[in-house]
């Protein structure tokens, strides 16, 4: 193996200082196609990846990832456009495909930038910006040592889809014809495991994985392949169930999706758009008492963390529910001014939501629950946000009597979401998932189980 | 519109010519990164443009355009892959990139690649850019004619959503074992998704359409009217909808687009990666049965104009007919190149990619059973209690242990024989490997989808289709809310 140096060719004050002016260009050629107004984004990335199977090396990836995207503004009048390419020369036709674009679309009384009094003022240091100048032979090492603690955990793994270790790190600037320009430096690694048991039923697969912004953050190579190992083996003999109403526990892991499908019918489009369950529930009880869900865009190393957001309003940290009750929907400039309502600072989504811990770990989830689902996997898209029914394809285990009986597989759980967090008995305390969003496992009173 | 050119010329134009390249310049880059330690090295360029107009709320809410173009290089040595891109296709950068792309294998002797042009496969789309194919304002007026439509079906639609995406994709690919491949593959498609609400209940609906070639398919005999109907039917059948059943039952899928169960209980398990790995239940399984004898399943990128088909597969292999189950009997897996050598087998043009920046690997084009015997009528009336489930929104597979979700999005109860209630949206589940054992009745009403699939596999999305006709499965899982 041969090593890559550093990857990238600039220092990060060099290339932050490059694509700042690049987004000033981009404004300026903006004004100088007649634009009334404009609002460019521009991103430089690079990384590492490398997966290790068997304890062979498959495969070794050097990316290197360039973006621009420019929205202009002839009035009520919009138009985007973006390429890969970083040249003076494409900087101008991406601004006059743009401005084409905007020749064709209709007056939008609510189009436009975001207030200039929201805008970020100063750009808070978030320490997000770690990179870690690993080598190839290196990163192949992690990744052997991560697989082979999976494959020795247990003598029922018996093959492998591998170990993955990828490393980027980036710079990404955004800046409006309101004045507004910054950006910052962003780093990101993680480490995934993927392996298969095999015993007389069949075969399983499970994985687990780390991330973090510094690679000191992560878990250890051996952490995380032995908990993909255990993940994997817990599976095997797996068996269907009967068709029941039973309660249903959510692994924190799962859990995650539950506070996507929240996101999802408080986000500005579905609300305007009449197409969410969770209309006109503003200030009415969503979940029972308990239940706080706060975000902080602001977290140091944060995975989701960002001061500004994609429309450079300055973000801050609130409540989307407290005592249960739904304090905030999640809203863009555009969707705040159809609603009559000013923005969250959401454009580009919700960074970092942590659910309130409760004070029953996993086991004590499961003795709360006796006899009931705890589900470790869900399959498909059967989550319907209009009407909030939702039917899932579902693995985990069966619980009598507080304790895991048996794994389950090949089943669905079905309700209706609305219902689910009414529904929600009790939050766990084992924050056991990566990721920006965090949240102990949730026990949900009944749901349809349906199998044999 | 000019004549149409040759999709190499215009490879060629598009993607060597406007940085001064020539295909010598692609031999050294090749000889550079080829060297005896490697089994084989490949380089791919490729530009892809895209537009893509939505309208909301009666009006032209937004526009976009993109250009993404650049090479990836791989070299190959025994299961090792070593992997780089770049977004210039220009000399120094290609040699660059083939410099980290074959330390892979450490240092070996050059060995030098004389690329030939093979014979032109018959192109399945026109070479041309679909971009081009329609002007804007005529662009913008088929969305409002599509909005307008859907609105006069029925007073109890509250919003429509008209998305139309065109995409111009160029390709050249050179690799180590001679193949000068290039593909010009134009992409079309519209979607319409409409909100129905009547007594404080609200329910969606959607359709859409599409194919390789320009966007004058939609225009043809009013097709994108049609998504507008089809899209508020569905939506006001969901506004009757009663709670689905749940349980194990029979269960009759309509014809085309609920052929998204093959490509997820049997498809995706039959991709060569999977299999040459051992990490798929179907690994090591050819020549036996998979399937009822009333089964045959194909995976056919040959389709003239299909959104999933391809002249030449992203490897320059030309597309082909794959028979996967023929008769209930597994006949074949569908490989790239790097699988098929692995293997000891013939690629068949399955080999894709997303983009240049992307590792190709096998995977599925148009995915089909073949019509039966059944008359669609004899199949319904065959059930005497069970679900009939005709669109479907996507699915799901665990490739390893087989298990398979996909999730209906309009279905009916079937009671003594005959469609009663509509009943909500509910995953189905099953076991790939067996389900298509208990296929009892299989249609002679084959069809294909409409063009609008999209399949994910490790990262990476490609357009693919599915299709299949009315089939009667005996005992699947509903997961409706009804126990």
């Amino acid at each position: 193996m041969t090593q890559r140096q550093a990857p990238e060719a600039l220092a990060p004050d060099e290339r932050l200082a490059r694509l700042h002016q690049v987004v000033r260009d981009l404004l300026t050629e903006a004004r100088r196609q007649g634009a009334s107004a404009a609002e460019a984004g521009v991103s430089s990335d690079q990384g590492l990846g490398v997966t290790v199977r068997l304890g062979e090396v498959e495969t070794v990836e050097h990316t290197r990832d360039n973006g621009l995207g420019v929205t202009v503004y002839f009035g009520q009048h919009k138009g985007s456009a973006s390429t890969s390419d970083l040249s003076l020369q494409a900087l101008r036709d991406t601004v006059r495909a743009a401005c084409n674009i905007a020749r064709y679309t209709s007056a939008d009384p609510y189009a436009g930038l975001a207030d200039p009094d929201l805008l970020a003022r100063d750009i808070p240091a978030l320490d997000l910006h770690h990179p870690w100048p690993i080598s190839a032979a290196d990163a192949v090492e992690h990744a052997r040592a991560c697989e082979a603690a999976a494959r020795a955990h247990d003598a029922r793994i018996t093959n492998s889809e591998g170990a993955t270790l990828d490393t980027h790190q980036g710079v990404f600037v955004y800046g409006n014809s309101h004045g507004f320009l910054g950006g910052y430096p962003t780093s990101r690694h993680s480490l995934s495991c993927a392996v298969i048991g095999e015993d007389d039923a069949g075969m399983q697969r499970d994985y687990w994985y780390t991330t973090a912004r510094a690679a000191g953050d992560m878990e250890s190579p051996a952490a995380v392949g032995r908990r993909a190992a255990e993940r994997t083996v817990a599976r095997l003999g797996a068996r269907r169930l009967g068709t029941r109403q039973a309660p249903v526990l959510f692994r924190s892991d799962i859990a995650v999706g539950l506070l996507r499908s929240l996101v999802g019918a408080i986000r500005g489009p579905a609300l305007y758009r009449r197409a969410s369950f969770l209309l006109d529930a503003l200030g009415t009880p969503v979940f029972p008492d308990f239940v706080r869900i706060h975000e902080d865009p602001l977290k140091p190393r944060g995975l989701g963390s960002s001061p500004f957001d994609d429309e450079g309003v300055a973000t801050r940290a609130r409540d989307l529910v407290a005592g249960g009750t739904l304090h905030s929907y999640v809203l863009d400039s555009y969707s705040a001014r159809r609603l009559g309502t000013q923005t969250t600072g959401n454009a580009g989504g919700v960074r970092n939501l942590t659910v309130d811990p409760g004070e029953l770990d996993l086991t004590g989830l499961l003795r709360e629950m006796n006899s009931g689902l705890l589900v470790t996997e869900l399959m498909g898209q059967g989550v319907n946000l209009v009407t909030g029914d939702y039917s899932r394809g579902a693995a985990g285990f069966w619980v009598e009597n507080g304790e895991i009986a048996f794994p389950v597989e090949e089943i669905t759980i079905a309700g209706n979401l609305r219902d689910m967090f009414r529904g929600l008995v009790a939050v766990g305390r084992d924050m056991d998932n990566p990721g920006s969003f965090r949240t102990g496992s949730w026990l949900i009173e009944a749901m349809t189980i349906a199998g044999e | 519109m000019s004549t149409i050119q040759p999709a190499f010329d215009i490879a060629t134009q598009t993607l060597l010519e406007p940085t001064g390249l020539g295909l010598p310049d692609l031999e050294r880059v090749l000889d550079r990164l080829m060297t005896s330690r490697l089994d084989a090295a490949e380089v791919y360029c490729e530009s892809t443009r895209l537009e893509s107009w939505m309208l909301e709320d009666g009006i032209i809410r937004e526009g976009a355009f993109s250009i993404e173009q650049g090479a990836g290089l791989r070299a190959m040595a025994g299961e090792k892959t070593g992997f780089a891109f770049t977004d210039e296709i220009q000399l120094a950068g290609l040699l660059e990139a083939a410099d980290a792309a074959r330390a892979i294998a450490g240092s070996g002797e050059t060995r030098h690649v004389a690329l030939r042009r093979s014979g032109e496969a018959p192109p399945l789309y026109p070479a041309l850019n679909p971009l081009a194919s329609l002007d804007e304002a005529t662009k913008v007026e088929l969305l409002r004619r599509v909005d307008a439509e859907a609105r006069a079906q029925d007073p109890r639609v509250t919003q429509v959503i008209v998305n139309l995406v065109a995409a111009y994709d160029v390709m050249l690919v050179a690799a180590s074992d001679g193949t000068l491949g290039s593909d010009v593959r134009p992409l079309v498609r519209m979607n319409c998704n409409v909100i129905v609400e009547a007594n404080g209940r609200r329910e969606q609906g959607s359709a859409g359409g599409g194919a390789r070639g320009p966007l004058g398919f939609l225009i043809e005999g009013d097709r994108a009217l049609g998504f507008a109907r089809e899209a508020v039917r569905q939506a006001l059948v969901n506004l009757e909808a009663v709670d689905a059943p749940a349980g194990t039952m029979t269960v009759v899928l309509g014809p085309g687009w609920p052929g998204v169960l093959l490509h997820e209980a049997v498809g995706h398990g039959l991709e060569g990666d999977f299999n040459r790995k051992g990490t798929s239940a179907f690994a090591g399984r050819i020549g036996e049965r998979v399937a009822s004898p009333l089964c045959t399943v194909v995976d056919d990128g040959t389709l003239p104009g299909r959104r999933g088909s391809l002249s030449v597969d992203d490897e320059g292999t030309p597309s082909q007919c794959n028979v996967l189950i023929e008769n209930g009997i597994l006949r074949g897996y569908m490989q790239d190149k790097m699988n098929a050598r692995l293997t000891g087998v013939a690629p068949t043009g399955n080999g894709r990619r997303e983009s240049y920046a992307h590792l190709p690997m096998p995977r599925m084009t148009n995915t089909y059973m073949l019509a039966g015997p059944h008359r669609p009528e004899e199949i319904i009336a065959s059930v005497d209690r069970g679900l009939y489930a005709v669109n479907f929104g996507g699915g799901q597979v665990d490739i390893t242990s087989g298990k398979f979700v996909f999730s209906a999005s309009e279905a009916y109860l079937i009671e003594q024989g005959r469609i009663t209630r509509p009943v909500k949206g509910a995953t189905l589940v099953g076991n790939g490997p067996d389900v298509l054992t208990r296929v009892s009745m299989v249609g002679s009403d084959l069809q294909l989808d409409a063009g609008v699939g999209s399949c994910g596999k490790e990262g990476q999305t490609v357009p693919v289709g599915v299709g299949q006709p009315t089939l009667r499965v005996d005992d699947l899982t509903v997961g409706g809310t009804q126990a």
